[in-house]
């Protein structure tokens, strides 16, 4: 059908995680929008008890692959658990949480059924068949506006923090069991296990203060304006994902999606652009400081306040105010 | 091992962007281009690769003129040739329009492994290398850490990143794309010898016709994505932003930090 919308869970452990609440509400409205009902899917193995959680939203029905052979995540499993169901269903949307499993499996899949791509969308505009999707390029620097053109599904990935948790409609939905051809389901890698990285982790997210490092900072070697500031502040120092990467910081300093997900009362970030990727780490800050020589750079549209300037002459007057301001 | 790298040729993110005037891009003229970052990564895991087992690397990306220049770099830093997809029908196109057309020069060849970046930093869709993989039929995974070669070369136990600080680790059957995250290795440079070298290593290029594939396949006529416009992101609600130099902006923080956020 050409209204159809289906948006596909992810959970772990069969608990369904909060992005996965941002993708049902975002589903739901895309549906209303093609005067339709979304519908839900679930994969995994013993997932009973989640779906009677999906089962409490306002959907035309939860679908359950409830299987042994769908216990731990494979691009194959779930693309053979998949594929034939929506080539034979052609819903107009099937919609994802962005996350790095959607992303290792989505693309493929779409190839795999002939259908469009449409990664990362932070929001749509518009009525029936003619949609504008929002999504970031450049690293976040500047979002597009996307059309999708052309007949057929198109997968959609919702990013993280674009659409609010509590904003799924309530209601009833049936569970239904998906029929899955199992031969199909075939692992395409033997997973071996699962590793927490880091040991010896900071916790980021009991600090009432952090000072935050982006690329700006130039390098291992230039860090003591930020040292001093933190000292000032009795903050704790993060960092986005290039410092940890040219390996400037320990990757226990990382905030963002793929690091730690902070909420202090004061946040300042130095040198950060403000990638989607990091914004969705530390958005949910009570006070938002940016500095940065960029003024277009997005850091600003999440800040509170904001220093147009260069970190190594702003981070040591930031540091003497903030003594002399102590006493 | 013979090993294909697919690179791709982006703006620098860093450099200062301007909206094209048709508003659907960037204005190109004076924009600084260099290899994508995480490719930059599958590029030396690649040559990394190449050395250890006595093969070689092939590089290959998608892309107007400009990017021979990012294949000359490939060149110096080790690759042993590359395979441009040089035409304009290639251009503008999604992950699905795209990995089709490189899938199609990879066939063309024999590789035992291909590597592509987990991403590009222009429009970031994140699953061209997913595509490929999918029209060569090898497992592929993506967001890389780690790769270790097993089973004399026939198999790879692979780390890969997933959401807050875990790390999947698996073992795929090779061939296989893999698709790598930035800060896996230390990217070398390239050396004078080097740099030399690239300029007498052969650059070969390819067409849609030559790749056996029709233009409406590929590019933006193959693509079922269009950019309609690009725009900076509207400042939300807004930063308060301090004016003055250095010292005056800071003192000027510090007193709204305490007497109107509250929070020092």
């Amino acid at each position: 059908m050409a209204n159809e919308v289906w948006v596909v869970l992810q959970h772990r452990e069969g608990q369904i995680s909060r992005i996965s609440w941002e993708t049902v509400g975002a589903a739901q409205k895309l549906a209303a929008t093609l005067g339709s009902k979304a519908e839900a899917v679930l994969l995994g193995s013993g997932v009973g008890l989640a779906a009677a959680e999906v089962a409490k939203s306002d959907l035309a029905a939860v679908h359950v692959a409830d299987h042994d052979a769908l216990r731990a995540y494979t691009p194959g499993a779930y693309i053979g658990a998949l594929a034939s169901t929506i080539q034979s269903a052609a819903p107009a949307f099937v919609v994802f949480p962005h996350t790095y499993q959607t992303v290792d499996y989505m693309a493929r899949l779409a190839q795999a059924v002939g259908a469009g791509l449409l990664p990362q969308v932070t929001a749509f505009q518009g009525e029936g068949g003619d949609l504008l999707w929002t999504r970031p390029v450049m690293s976040g620097k500047l979002q597009a506006k996307v059309r999708v053109k052309g007949e057929g599904t198109v997968l959609v990935s919702v990013q993280s923090g674009a659409f609010p948790a509590d904003g799924v409609v309530r209601g009833e939905a049936p569970v239904k069991p998906l029929e899955v051809d199992l031969a199909a389901v075939k692992p395409d890698r033997e997973i071996l296990g699962y590793e927490e990285v880091g040991g010896d982790t900071v916790d980021l997210t009991k600090a009432e203060i952090i000072v935050a490092v982006g690329r700006g900072v130039g390098g291992a070697d230039k860090m003591a304006p930020v040292e001093a500031l933190a000292k000032a502040l009795g903050a704790e120092i993060g960092a986005s994902r290039p410092v940890i990467d040219n390996g400037w910081l320990p990757r226990d300093r990382q905030i963002g999606s793929s690091g730690q997900t902070v909420a202090p009362k004061l946040y300042v970030a130095a040198g950060i652009s403000g990638a989607i990727q990091h914004l969705v780490g530390m958005k949910g800050s009570s006070v938002i400081v940016a500095i940065n020589k960029d003024p277009g750079a997005p850091i600003f549209t999440v800040a509170d306040y904001g220093i147009v300037g260069d970190l190594h002459e702003v981070l040591p007057a930031l540091t003497e105010a903030v003594r002399a301001a102590k006493g | 091992m013979k090993i294909a790298v697919c690179i791709k040729q982006v703006p620098n993110t860093e450099a200062r962007l301007r909206v094209r005037r048709d508003g659907r891009w960037l204005e190109e003229e004076d924009l600084p281009f260099i290899i994508n970052e995480s490719d930059e990564y599958a590029l030396e895991e690649g040559l990394r690769i190449a050395e250890k087992t006595g093969g070689e690397v092939v590089v290959f990306s998608l892309g107007p003129d400009r990017v021979r220049e990012a294949l000359r770099k490939a060149l110096a830093v080790g690759a042993a040739r590359a395979v441009h997809l040089a035409d304009p029908a290639f251009a503008g196109g999604d992950a699905l329009a795209t990995g089709r057309a490189l899938a199609a020069a990879l066939k063309r060849d024999s590789f035992d492994l291909v590597l592509t970046g987990s991403q590009s930093d222009d429009v970031g869709y994140g699953g061209t290398g997913s595509v490929v993989a999918g029209h060569l039929g090898w497992p592929h995974v993506w967001l890389v850490m780690g790769v270790e070669l097993e089973e004399g070369n026939r198999a790879a136990k692979v780390t890969r990143e997933m959401e807050s600080g875990v790390n999947e680790v698996s073992r795929v059957q090779l061939p296989a794309v893999l698709e790598i995250q930035a800060g896996l290795n230390h990217p070398r440079y390239a050396s004078l010898k080097g740099i030399m070298a690239a300029k007498k290593k052969e650059i070969a290029t390819a067409t849609p016709a030559d790749l056996g594939l029709d233009a409406a396949q590929v590019g933006e006529a193959g693509s079922r994505l269009e950019i309609v416009s690009v725009a900076f992101p509207a400042s939300g609600k807004g930063a308060q932003i301090l004016q003055g130099d250095a010292k005056a902006a800071a003192t000027a923080l510090v007193e709204k930090l305490q007497k109107e956020a509250r929070v020092l």
